[in-house]
């Protein structure tokens, strides 16, 4: 499947590819629930997120800031700091593998050869001290055991691929001789060396201007036609989702509050988050008056509230939404939603043009 | 590169000459000095003075006629003994400061930054807060009291180590000990901090990700980076090693420069003590100079200078 | 937690609980801490920091002391008395005696009020030469920056106690000539941290700011630029101080600083290697004690000011 094999690789790997059938989720988080030791207490960064994603699939994880969505990538990457973070509950599994479970050494095997992380911002990824070539190389002279002609040609064939032109000479150039559009591009490249199975982008996109975030999603795109890797997005951009995702998450105060394929998340947003979300991109068509935004801020994940973490900013909360945190009400098509709207018993409503 | 190498080889230059030219108007201008008119020198010494310096000449002439003395490594003779030449006490004495100075450099340079790493990487545990605890006892007890307490406690009181001259190994311990420990602590601090502020950085995050060996995200990448801030420093730790020869010498009664030096200041010996300030300014500036060479060759950044084909 | 709630009891639901709720406006917003102003949460860092609290207190005394003991104590500096030479410390030397009979412990006081003289003149004066150049220069930017910059460098290469030893050689040692002669090459650090400091905060957004809210030079001066700059300087400052006594306690040790019969912690250890030897211990132990528990102290306290004014409060725990 993979365009990139052209280089004998030396070792077998990933002999489970015989044994899981394209209907098994190539990773499934379930119900996993991180906290953090701080100095004030207990931060819970993630409470119970269930989500999965399928090979060759493309996944949005959206959230603004504090949702849990980078915690929840450092989770599945193995980040998580040991000092500090604990996984109370839950499990990650990858390919038949469990992950919440392994230790540093078995970590290595999986970091940068099964799974690999993009980073978010291309200007301090990359070590200065270094040239491209040996950040480029190292991981699969490690992993795969490539000879140094092997890695080379290997890392040319990638920068091909990413789009950047005499890949020869800048196995030898270091990041400052880089705008930041080649870096991000190199970072992909990088995180493609070992053909991983998945591949997890931290908002790409955030620290570079618009006109280079259309091709880095068009490269995106590209990447996942030509090598059947599986991509989870982490965002808090919309416009990206609608762009590239399959499906998409929506993650508030540490839980999955939403799941669902992209068309249906746009057409017809389940959570009252979702809709306030949506509502509130500025549109060129929309009336001149004020920018609709959402009162109120996420709460204390010191002390997360017993209800559902949206209920003080909702204007549909009943009693029980304050009360009890809403299970997950599985939608059509493999998506799911927390929210007590959808449980039978609560008063339907339906959602108004400009929802908040 | 070259461009960058030039400049600092300018600046070397200038330097010495700031020096010399610093040295020759004090020794002119203080009053009493065998270059100003006659002193309780013998007829011998200052028949050598007057030769030597040319002190029957004008001021310009005398001037000239120093620095090419300097640059000839020429520092004409000695008061106190006049039948030597500054350049003989420096042949006779350097070799053996030389000797302990690098020792201690190297000791103090291995351990500073082996233990500023560990710390580093052990941040907030036991072990970072007992190598800070003694980094900071190190930088806090001046040389010279270490090195009479190391006399006192392990010499005579122990008898573990002899207390003076440099004849066996056995008497190198603790002369250099007690000129390493200060520098060592001062590499240790250093390291640490520059090391705590690469591990936040994000490329140290990215290189984990990628699955390396501990071993080789600490060193190649770790270290590649924490290391530059650290080197800016040798220079002026080498320069305060080549000052604490002079009293450690002094104390441990070792035939180095330093201890001519000091006796020099003692007995007012002053072409010595022009001769050997010149000299080791000379030296620490080149120093100075092989340090920023070095720098410019470890940090890309400076490095290439060339267009880069972005 | 929530996490538990999987096949415990499912709890009762009933049909009045899904009815709609009032909105609470303060349930949606909520204020973690009062704030706290910058130098009050930096005091507050220093407080719970031991060892600078510990070095602190214990330069408080050493200031208080250095102030009273000579004065009241029986001994004077620099009395000999031939008949009590090199005697242990006892009830009535309580740091015994040296060579010619004079009572340590009042000449280590003696020696305190020098070297803290020098170290805090030291610092003052590399304070205000340096603040003066490094300022100017940062402010003023363009050509005369980068050759104010220039000379810096040539004179940063000079090697400082060479060139401190030269001075006194040719000067003749007194406290006078110390002075001078440590603050000569002492103030090229805190000019360039000054420099530093202004180049940086001259181009703080919040300084763009105020200038666009009308608000006057001296204004930002005093407001923005000053208290932003002040935590490097006072760190710098306070790092000083141990290097300047250590330069004057070696050059007293050299013989160059100052002169018998008075006392300086260098001076006193200078006299004691003459009688190691010999086994009087006290007459090395107290000077050398005192110069590295001062040094020690202001170091520590520098270090604790600088991780108590620095805003980047716990990296990776």
């Amino acid at each position: 499947m993979s365009l990139l094999h052209t280089t004998p690789s030396p070792t077998a790997d990933a002999p489970a590819t015989q044994a899981t059938s394209q209907a098994q989720p190539l990773l499934t988080v379930h119900n996993l629930s991180v906290r953090f030791r701080t100095y004030g207490g207990h931060v819970h960064a993630l409470r119970q997120v269930c989500l999965h994603i399928a090979r060759g699939e493309t996944l949005a994880i959206v959230g603004e800031s504090g949702s849990g969505k980078s915690v929840t990538s450092q989770a599945i990457m193995g980040l998580l700091p040991a000092t500090t973070a604990q996984i109370t509950g839950g499990a990650i599994t990858f390919d038949g593998l469990e992950l919440t479970t392994l230790k540093p050494s078995q970590w290595r095997e999986i970091q940068g050869r099964r799974i690999a992380l993009i980073f978010q911002d291309p200007m301090t990824a990359l070590n200065p001290t270094l040239t491209i070539g040996e950040q480029m190389t190292e991981g699969v002279r490690r992993h795969l055991k490539y000879t140094a002609d092997q890695a080379r040609e290997r890392a040319i064939q990638l920068l091909e691929l990413v789009g950047i032109s005499s890949p020869q000479q800048r196995l030898k150039q270091f990041p400052h001789e880089f705008s930041g559009g080649m870096r991000q591009r190199i970072v992909i490249a990088i995180a493609l060396m070992c053909d991983p199975d998945l591949l997890i982008a931290d908002e790409p996109t955030t620290a570079l201007d618009v006109t280079i975030q259309a091709q880095m999603l068009a490269l995106f795109k590209d990447i996942q036609t030509r090598t059947g890797v599986a991509i989870i997005l982490i965002t808090h951009d919309l416009g990206v989702v609608a762009g590239i995702a399959d499906r998409v998450t929506v993650m508030y105060a540490g839980q999955c509050v939403e799941t669902a394929d992209v068309h249906a998340l746009f057409d017809q947003p389940a959570h009252p988050y979702t809709r306030a979300l949506l509502a509130s991109v500025p549109r060129l068509d929309m009336p001149a008056s004020s920018l609709k935004a959402i009162a109120g801020q996420p709460p204390d994940l010191f002390a997360p509230p017993a209800g559902c973490a949206f209920a003080a900013r909702c204007r549909h909360a009943m009693h029980v939404c304050r009360q009890i945190a809403p299970p997950a009400t599985p939608l059509p098509d493999q998506g799911l939603v927390r929210c007590w709207l959808h449980d039978p018993r609560a008063p339907q409503t339906s959602p108004t043009a400009n929802e908040i | 590169m070259k461009k960058y190498i030039l400049q600092r080889f300018a600046l070397m230059l200038g330097t010495i000459f700031i020096i010399a030219t610093l040295t020759f108007i004090l020794m002119h201008l203080i009053p009493g000095t065998p270059f100003d008119q006659e002193r309780q020198t013998s007829a011998a010494v200052q028949e050598n003075l007057r030769a030597f310096y040319k002190l029957d000449q004008s001021l310009a002439v005398q001037y000239l006629h120093y620095l090419k003395a300097i640059i000839t490594f020429d520092y004409g003779p000695s008061i106190s003994n006049p039948d030597t030449s500054v350049n003989t006490l420096l042949a006779r004495g350097f070799p053996v400061s030389f000797e302990l100075g690098l020792i201690a450099l190297v000791v103090a340079t291995l351990s500073g930054i082996g233990a500023g790493t560990v710390a580093a990487l052990r941040h907030n545990r036991l072990i970072d807060r007992a190598v800070m605890a003694v980094a900071v006892v190190g930088i806090s007890i001046p040389n010279f009291v270490l090195a009479t307490l190391l006399i006192q406690e392990l010499s005579v009181n122990l008898g573990w180590f002899p207390a003076a001259t440099w004849r066996t190994p056995w008497h190198k311990v603790l002369p250099v000990i007690a000129l390493a420990v200060t520098p060592m602590a001062i590499l240790a601090r250093i390291t640490r901090s520059s090391m705590l502020d690469v591990l936040t950085q994000d490329y140290m995050t990215m290189a984990r990700a990628k699955g390396l060996s501990p071993w080789r995200i600490v060193i190649r990448h770790g270290l590649r980076n924490a290391l530059l801030p650290v080197v800016t420093l040798l220079g002026t730790l080498a320069a305060s090693i080549l000052t604490g020869t002079f009293v450690i010498e002094k104390i441990f009664a070792i035939p180095g420069m330093g201890r001519y030096f000091v006796d020099s200041i003692s007995t007012r010996d002053y072409p010595v003590i022009m001769g050997t300030t010149v000299f080791y300014s000379a030296i620490l500036v080149f120093m100075l100079f092989l340090v920023d060479i070095a720098y410019g060759l470890l940090d890309p950044r400076i490095a290439l200078h060339r267009k880069g084909l972005s | 937690m929530n996490s538990r709630t999987t096949a415990q009891e499912a709890p009762v639901l009933t049909a009045d609980m899904f009815e709609a709720a009032a909105p609470d406006p303060q349930a949606a917003t909520y204020v973690l801490r009062p704030s706290v102003s910058y130098w009050r949460s930096a005091w507050w860092r220093l407080r719970g920091n031991p060892a600078a609290m510990v070095g602190l207190v214990f330069l408080i005394m050493l200031i208080i002391m250095a102030a009273l003991a000579p004065m009241l104590s029986a001994w004077s500096v620099t009395a000999q008395d031939l008949k009590s030479q090199n005697m242990p410390p006892s009830s009535l030397h309580w740091f015994g005696t040296d060579e010619l009979g004079r009572d340590i412990f009042v000449r280590t006081w003696y020696g305190a009020r020098i070297s803290l003289f020098v170290g805090f003149m030291a610092a003052l004066i590399d304070f205000a030469i340096g603040v003066t150049y490094g300022g100017y220069s940062g402010y003023k930017g363009g050509k005369t920056d980068i050759f104010m910059m220039r000379v810096l460098e040539v004179l940063y290469g000079l090697p400082y106690l060479l060139v401190v030893i030269l001075l006194m050689v040719v000067m003749g040692p007194s406290l006078l000539t110390i002075i001078i002669a440590l603050t000569i090459t002492g103030w090229i650090s805190m000019a360039r941290l000054v420099r530093g400091q202004v180049l940086q905060l001259k181009n703080q957004e919040y300084v763009t700011a105020a200038r666009s809210f009308g608000a006057g030079t001296a204004h930002i001066i005093r407001r923005h630029l000053l208290p932003n700059a002040m935590g490097p300087i006072l760190v710098q400052m306070t790092l000083t101080v141990p290097t300047a006594i250590f330069a004057e306690a070696f050059l007293s040790f050299l013989g160059l600083g100052v002169q018998a019969p008075y006392a300086s912690w260098g001076v006193m250890a200078n006299d004691a290697l003459g009688v190691i030897l010999s086994g009087d211990w006290w007459q090395l132990f107290f000077p050398a004690l005192f110069i590295s528990l001062t040094m020690f102290a202001f170091n520590v306290v520098g270090d604790g000011l600088q991780d108590a004014l620095d805003p980047r409060l716990g990296q990776n725990q």
